[in-house]
């Protein structure tokens, strides 16, 4: 193993984690403002990879499709948010689990309607294609670390939004004490509209990014929407932070562990073996960690309320 | 062996040096209290005192930073909830807590259940377990509940509510009870009715009365403690207390 | 006059539809709709396992693809190690394989059962969306370890090349396999009636009703919620291994995710906590797929919608609709 490989291997870590950070956001801010547990979050990153793959084929350009993708995954969050989700709000968890799983359905399966079951190719940007030359000899792909770099933008973004703005003053009024904001005279249901649309448009935003170095299919959302929920458990519900340190968490045990349980193991086991008993256990990695975080911290690790 | 029946001189409930702070806020400061063998001890204080604070303590939902609740000689640290609740501490809750979906009498049947066996019996229909039934009926008989015994308990009113929390701590066969303001919304007619229950359910166990009802303090209390800012600012015999100047400036809110 | 709650007579009239449909489609030999019937038997099962958890206990399990395909895979495997004549382990005990269905239905409630109670040591000791996203977790973990896992067929499954065996009865015939899964059904119901009526079960109700009451009276709700759950799962862990046996094929889509929602949605669409609810609620979603899934291949999304108006309108599901709210004696 090579210091260059295992330095790829890290940056793919981070990347990744990034990634699920702009899922788990959205899905930490909408439970910790509105306390609702969206299982539909993960179509609307479907949804922002479908609109920039389609917007970046019918137009040739990578990012007019991108600006499609965070539009059109706020624009469809706030409207589910005004048809549906806001009749959930004072509704118990097991109805708000089944409404969004019944959107989940709805969404999938409009989707495969309109597009298909095929999958759907994006191209990385001509501008982005190719390796970058990094210290260490490492050779790493600039598209990735573009969104390494998008990843971070957006997290000290959404940092100074809720820090420094008058939104953001208003979200995290309306985390501690719904009463009072209502009391200042906040148009509260307005305000919801709009955390929720950020929401959506992060996650359409990570759909379109991720597209392009996967495919776009339906169905693409939920693995990434469950990573982000065990983010949102080792993280603590409705912490920004605890889902960065999550997220980056999760994302560099999954990677780090993929890449090194296999090789570990072939240091004293017969390869085929090795690899397949090494990647089972990769697979459940993150999820012990979760069970282990659990046991330290029941709430989380930047609970927000402990 | 320690007499906990009545009579004997060993506190049955003894807290010691408990702290708790949230934050800046010292929610309880010290406070060290005992209550007696058949005695009744009022806690008074005003609102946002820390009475609760204490109780959630006393009781196992909050654990305090440093101190500790000793109940019939064991030390309580590491007793929760319901391990503190078959040590026999019978307490109320200040907001009505019950099973809202189950009738009064199945309510009344939970507490039977856990005093008498095992709960982990998964054949017997508890409705046709004659004696639990009957014990049950017979403590909603001493609060005048029976009338009411098939009814869910969301359909109870206010005063049948607290009743139905008093029958519950007494179908535990508490050693003590812990009685959170259990007069408050019961109009003048219910408090003195309760009042003169509790006067003779000090012989059964010992009670630590918090109560804001002044009237039913000075005719029930054997001692009144007052907590202020989570102090026990005075602690004394009813006269003592009256007369206390410091407590009429800190809470009977009457100039010295 | 008669005594009988509504309640009681729509269960009765669904045991009887349950069981006279398939007899009625042998009548107009139309073999599939035993199939049918079977389906809806068994996914019933599967949703009587949930809802003593979720509909008695109030926890709010989304991971019970778990138990589902642990039964499944636990029936698949040992039925293939039969076949191929193969132990399951030789050190430092042999272990056979085998193909009868009692046996096989025995180890894959333990294995179900076990897992349940290491999953609820972790999850229960959390409550409310914590507990929602770690069961969905945990029963991720088991579905991307079936499918990385390369022994016993990874992502591909594990076909059961001849259904197992039953004392007495041929269960290749259709029929007779949907009257062992009636049978075990009914069984299932009946035990959860009992349970619903103990101590046990009082305790249950409590801890979902009011856990700070339940805590007051001296019982710990965690012991009470962990049996629930142990118990819950291994009911919904024999659904999975008949519906194995059904299909003589498991895959990890029995624990894949979408499972855990299709089960919940039994419970719900037939009403939570109600005693034949699941039977309710399985027989509208087949009847949906069937009906809609013949009219259009994305009878999904039309599902969608018929479950989010449920949600939003119709809340107690059919069995709530039809007979009113839950009352205790």
């Amino acid at each position: 193993m090579t210091v260059a490989l295992f330095a790829e291997q890290l940056l793919n870590g981070v990347q990744f984690g990034l990634m699920l950070f702009l899922m788990a956001a959205g899905l930490t801010l909408v439970f910790g403002v509105m306390g609702l547990i969206n299982l539909a979050h993960g179509s609307l990153y479907m949804v922002g990879a479908f609109a920039c793959a389609a917007v970046a084929n019918f137009t040739g350009s990578f990012w007019l499709g991108l600006g499609a993708s965070l539009a059109a995954a706020a624009a469809a969050g706030a409207i589910v948010e005004i048809v549906v989700i806001r009749r959930l709000y004072n509704r118990d968890h097991l109805d708000q689990v089944l409404a969004t799983f019944a959107l989940i359905l709805i969404f999938s399966e409009g989707t495969r309607w309109v597009f298909g079951s095929f999958p759907l190719y994006l191209n990385v940007p001509e501008l982005l294609s190719g390796p970058v030359s990094l210290p260490l000899g490492v050779e790493y792909p600039l598209y990735r670390l573009a969104i390494i770099v998008i990843g971070f933008a957006v997290a000290i973004g959404l940092y100074l939004l809720i820090a420094k703005t008058r939104l953001g003053i208003r979200i995290r009024a309306g985390e501690s004490d719904r009463a009072m904001i209502a009391a200042l005279g906040i148009d509260i249901r307005f305000l919801y509209t709009v955390v929720f649309a950020l929401g959506a448009g992060l996650a359409g935003l990570a759909g379109a990014l991720v597209g392009a170095i996967q495919s776009v299919q339906v169905g693409m959302g939920e693995p990434v929407l469950i990573l982000a929920f065990v983010v949102i458990v080792i993280g603590g519900i409705g912490s920004i932070k605890g889902a960065l340190f999550g997220s980056l968490l999760v994302g560099l045990v999954d990677t780090m562990g993929r890449f090194l349980l296999p090789w570990t193991f072939k240091l004293f086991m017969d390869p085929s073996q090795a690899t397949s008993i090494g990647s089972a256990l990769a697979s459940m990695l993150i999820y012990i960690l979760m069970a282990l975080v659990l046991v330290a911290k029941p709430k989380g690790l930047f609970s927000a309320n402990a | 062996m320690t007499d906990y029946s009545g009579g004997g001189d060993a506190p049955v409930l003894e807290i010691r040096n408990l702290y708790k702070s949230f934050g800046a806020l010292k929610a309880t400061d010290d406070v060290s209290l005992t209550l007696m063998p058949g005695e009744i001890h009022a806690l008074i204080g005003p609102n946002g005192a820390g009475k609760s604070t204490l109780i959630r303590q006393i009781c196992g939902e909050f654990e305090p930073d440093h101190g500790s609740v000793h109940f019939l000689g064991n030390d309580l640290k590491n007793s929760g909830v319901a391990d503190r609740a078959q040590l026999g501490l019978g307490r109320t809750f200040q907001i009505s807590s019950l099973a809202l979906e189950f009738s009064a009498l199945r309510n009344v049947m939970l507490a039977v259940q856990s005093t008498s066996g095992s709960s982990f019996k998964f054949f017997k229909p508890v409705m046709k377990d004659q004696p639990l039934v009957d014990a049950a009926m017979s403590f909603l008989g001493k609060v005048e509940m029976q009338s009411r015994a098939n009814v869910p308990a969301a359909e109870l009113s206010h005063g049948e509510r607290r009743k139905l929390e008093m029958a519950i701590a007494l179908a535990l066969k508490p050693k003590a009870f812990v009685l959170d303001e259990p007069m408050a919304g019961m109009g003048p007619e219910g408090s003195k009715a309760l009042t003169g229950f509790l006067s003779d359910l000090r012989h059964q166990a010992p009670i630590l009365l918090v109560e804001h009802d002044m009237d039913a303090v000075f005719a029930l209390a054997d001692r009144i403690s007052v907590l202020v800012y989570g102090q026990i600012i005075a602690s004394g015999t009813v006269d003592e207390i009256r007369g206390n100047s410091v407590v009429r400036t800190a809470y009977l809110g009457e100039d010295a | 006059m008669l005594n009988y709650s509504r309640e009681t007579i729509l269960n009765t009239v669904l045991t009887l539809l349950l069981l006279g449909i398939p007899f009625a489609a042998l009548a107009i030999d139309e073999p599939f709709y035993v199939t049918l019937a079977t389906r809806v038997t068994i996914f019933a099962l599967a949703g009587v396992g949930l809802n003593f958890a979720l509909g008695l206990g109030g926890l709010i399990s989304f991971g019970h693809a778990a138990f589902f395909g642990l039964g499944g895979y636990a029936v698949g495997i040992l039925a293939s190690h039969a076949l191929n004549y193969e132990p399951l382990m030789s050190s430092p005990f042999e272990i056979e394989g085998t193909t009868q269905m009692v046996i096989l239905w025995g180890v894959a409630m333990i294995v179900s059962g076990l897992a349940a109670l290491i999953i609820g040591l972790f999850s229960l000791r959390t409550s409310g969306v914590y507990f929602i996203m770690i069961t969905l977790a945990f029963a991720q973990m088991i579905y991307y370890f079936a499918i990385s896992w390369p022994a016993y067929g990874g992502e591909d499954g594990l076909p059961i090349y001849v259904r197992n065996g039953f004392p007495g009865v041929n269960t290749l015939v259709p029929i007779n396999f949907f009257m062992i899964s009636f049978g075990v059904l009914m069984l299932a119901i009946l035990l959860v009636a009992v349970l619903r009526n103990s101590r046990f079960g009082a305790a249950l109700q409590a801890a979902r009703q009011n856990e700070d009451r339940l805590s007051a009276v001296g019982i710990k709700p965690f012991y009470i919620r962990l049996a629930a759950f142990v118990i819950s799962a291994m009911i919904t862990g024999l659904a999975g291994a008949l519906f194995a046996d059904l299909n003589r094929f498991v895959s990890p889509s029995m624990l894949s995710w979408h499972t855990s929602g299709e089960i919940m949605v039994f419970v719900i669409l037939g009403g939570v906590g109600r005693l034949f609810g699941p039977v309710a609620g399985a027989a509208l979603f087949i009847l949906f797929e069937f009906i809609f899934g013949g009219l259009t291949e994305h009878w999904m999304f039309f599902l969608g919608l018929v479950l989010l108006a449920v949600v939003l309108f119709a809340r107690g599901g059919l069995i709530g609709t039809i007979a009113g709210k839950v009352r205790y004696d």
